[in-house]
């Protein structure tokens, strides 16, 4: 086909062109459906997705202390907080907190707060009891979380994830 | 700057290889009478020095990955048997883990060399974006293979790393998890890493070959930042010339080398890396390791995440559009006064940036750390384009032969 050809008759696809799309397209789908499994294979596989959930005896944790348990590979912080942290923590006006949150909404028994251990930064493990507000402090960058395991300064975006658990007996949760 | 080959076979055998595959005229001319300005200094010596890490790494990596298992429970173990029972296995995961810090030392000390002499100007902008790629596929295996003695360092490097991803919006927790293989760092992400950290130096090498051929194509820069103009008075062969001069560069570059493998091999390791992973405890103070800390300084000195993370990547990635962002017609800095100066501080705020990326991300540090990040990017996008514009550079000579004359580039 010369170029004046295609210049005469520009929107006239031929059964040719058609078979060439279709047969592309259909490659193309092909191509797609074989680098999917590729991509996949790295995500989370069944026996990691199999969700373990771990049950915590609180009767051992004396007012003030913080006991770490594992969880989906991931540490929890259950800590007996005392009179006056949970004071502190629920006295602090909304408005000076980054991830404005009540502490009311972040425990089912104000005395104990359970939160997943991993700074909402990039991951690393904050150190209890330290930072300004006794709360948590994070080495790697120096995020700081209060009582309440909400973010007050540093690079962190957000509060400390409080995991779903239950109460499954006065002095027992089960997490997850 | 290549004409018709003069290579002549000389056996039977070469003559019949020459016809079907023409190799050794390509060897011939792309490393024995390939044509190098003559007035190269030591400076130009760090490409052979690379190429020779990059086979050194190979060669060192492929013999411990036979000893090494990459399984959580595994891992940290089999280092230590390679450390105490493998035959030379000391000398051997010392020379790879300290030839990592060279490989990193030598291409520091090539980029500069490119960015004081201006090698990424036209008509090198390819070459050096390919160098750039280069430069990050060596982050990508330094970092991979970093985690594979699964110490305390190596699991939360491996931690700190994946979790940039997630504070990409909306999908970054997505793949963070793609990434891990988890939900955090286990058994599964020891795995791939390992196949990565084996794979990606042969992508290196790949590219490298394509930075060597592009490089070929256009012919080296050279101290003056003039372009060659007669190729018979202002290069000399390849070899003996600059394969002499970067066989003492190699050398000079292994006494340091063996002088870290052999006397110091812990020096620019951290102590907590001997301490096995532990995922419920972070060590109190983590750095990356040195060829790291001025991005992980830029990292820290933002209080926000996703601006942290974008700005790590921007920090490097902005060495790609160098060449478009220096508006000067003047390649060398020999000739760029302003410039010249502009260069050191640069230089400074990098060696600065490292420094305080080894310190706790607090006080005073955080605020020099903010400091020198803001200087960084001033560098690449206010002042380079500005110091082009109202600089007045001195005279460039007319050519190679010109600037020996005047006794400027020819040593330095």
């Amino acid at each position: 086909m010369t170029s004046k050809d295609t210049a005469a008759k520009p929107a006239e696809p031929s059964r040719r062109d058609i078979l060439y799309i279709a047969t592309g397209a259909a490659a193309a789908g092909a191509a797609a459906g074989m680098v999917w499994p590729l991509i996949a294979q790295m995500n989370p596989d069944a026996s990691i997705l199999a969700l373990a959930s771990t049950e915590v005896d609180l009767s051992s944790v004396p007012e003030g202390q913080i006991v770490t348990v594992k969880w989906r590979g991931k540490p929890v912080f259950v800590r007996h907080r005392t009179p006056a942290e949970i004071k502190a923590a629920e006295d602090t006006p909304l408005s000076v907190l980054p991830d404005p949150e009540a502490d009311s909404k972040r425990v089912q028994k104000p005395e104990w707060l359970v939160i997943i251990g991993v700074c909402t930064h990039l991951g690393c493990i904050p150190t209890g009891k330290e930072g300004e507000y006794n709360g948590w402090f994070c080495p790697c960058h120096g995020s700081v979380y209060d009582l309440s395991g909400r973010i007050r300064s540093g690079p962190a975006p957000t509060n400390l994830e409080v995991p779903p658990y239950a109460f499954i007996a006065e002095t027992k949760i089960k997490i997850g | 700057m290549e004409g018709h080959s003069q290579y002549t076979p000389k056996s039977g055998f070469a003559r019949w290889l020459e016809r079907r595959l023409p190799i050794l005229s390509f060897m011939h001319d792309s490393f024995v009478s390939y044509p190098t300005p003559k007035n190269l200094n030591y400076m130009w010596v760090f490409g052979a020095i690379l190429s020779f890490m990059l086979v050194a790494q190979i060669v060192t990596g492929v013999v411990l990955a036979m000893h090494y298992t990459p399984e959580t429970t595994l891992a940290f173990d089999s280092v230590e048997k390679i450390m105490r029972d493998v035959n030379w296995g000391t000398v051997l995961r010392y020379a790879h883990a300290n030839g990592a810090s060279m490989f990193f030392l030598a291409v520091y000390l090539h980029i500069f060399r490119g960015m004081y002499y201006g090698s990424y100007k036209d008509p090198r902008e390819v070459l050096w974006i390919l160098g750039v790629v280069i430069f990050m596929l060596m982050m990508a295996t330094g970092f991979l293979g970093y985690v594979l003695p699964w110490g305390q360092m190596s699991f939360w490097a491996a931690t700190v790393i994946t979790n940039l991803f997630s504070a990409i919006p909306v999908v970054g927790t997505a793949i963070t998890t793609w990434l891990l293989g988890g939900y955090s760092v286990d058994n599964p992400t020891l795995n791939r890493f390992y196949a990565l950290h084996y794979l990606v130096p042969f992508i290196i090498f790949a590219i490298v070959a394509l930075h060597v051929w592009a490089l070929h194509v256009t012919g080296q820069n050279n101290p003056s930042g003039v372009e060659v103009k007669d190729i018979k008075k202002e290069t000399v062969p390849f070899t003996p010339y600059a394969t002499m001069k970067d066989a003492v560069g190699i050398a000079v570059f292994l006494v340091v080398y063996a002088w870290l493998t052999f006397f110091v091999p812990n020096y620019l390791g951290h102590p907590d890396n001997y301490i096995e992973a532990n995922p419920l405890v972070t060590p109190p103070h983590i750095v990356p390791e040195w060829y790291f800390l001025p991005f992980y300084a830029i990292l820290r000195a933002i209080p926000n995440k996703l601006l942290g993370v974008t700005a790590l990547f921007a920090s490097i990635l902005i060495t790609a559009a160098l060449p478009w962002l220096d508006t000067s017609k003047v390649k060398s800095a020999v000739y760029r006064p302003l410039f010249r100066k502009e260069f050191w501080i640069f230089v400074a705020v990098c060696i600065g940036l490292g420094y305080l990326g080894a310190q706790p991300a607090e006080g005073a540090y955080l605020w020099f750390a903010r400091l020198l990040s803001a200087y960084y990017f001033l560098h690449f996008l206010v002042i380079l384009p500005v110091i082009g514009k109202v600089e007045k550079p001195e005279p460039v000579p007319e050519s190679i032969d010109a600037s020996i004359l005047r006794g400027e580039t020819s040593h330095v």
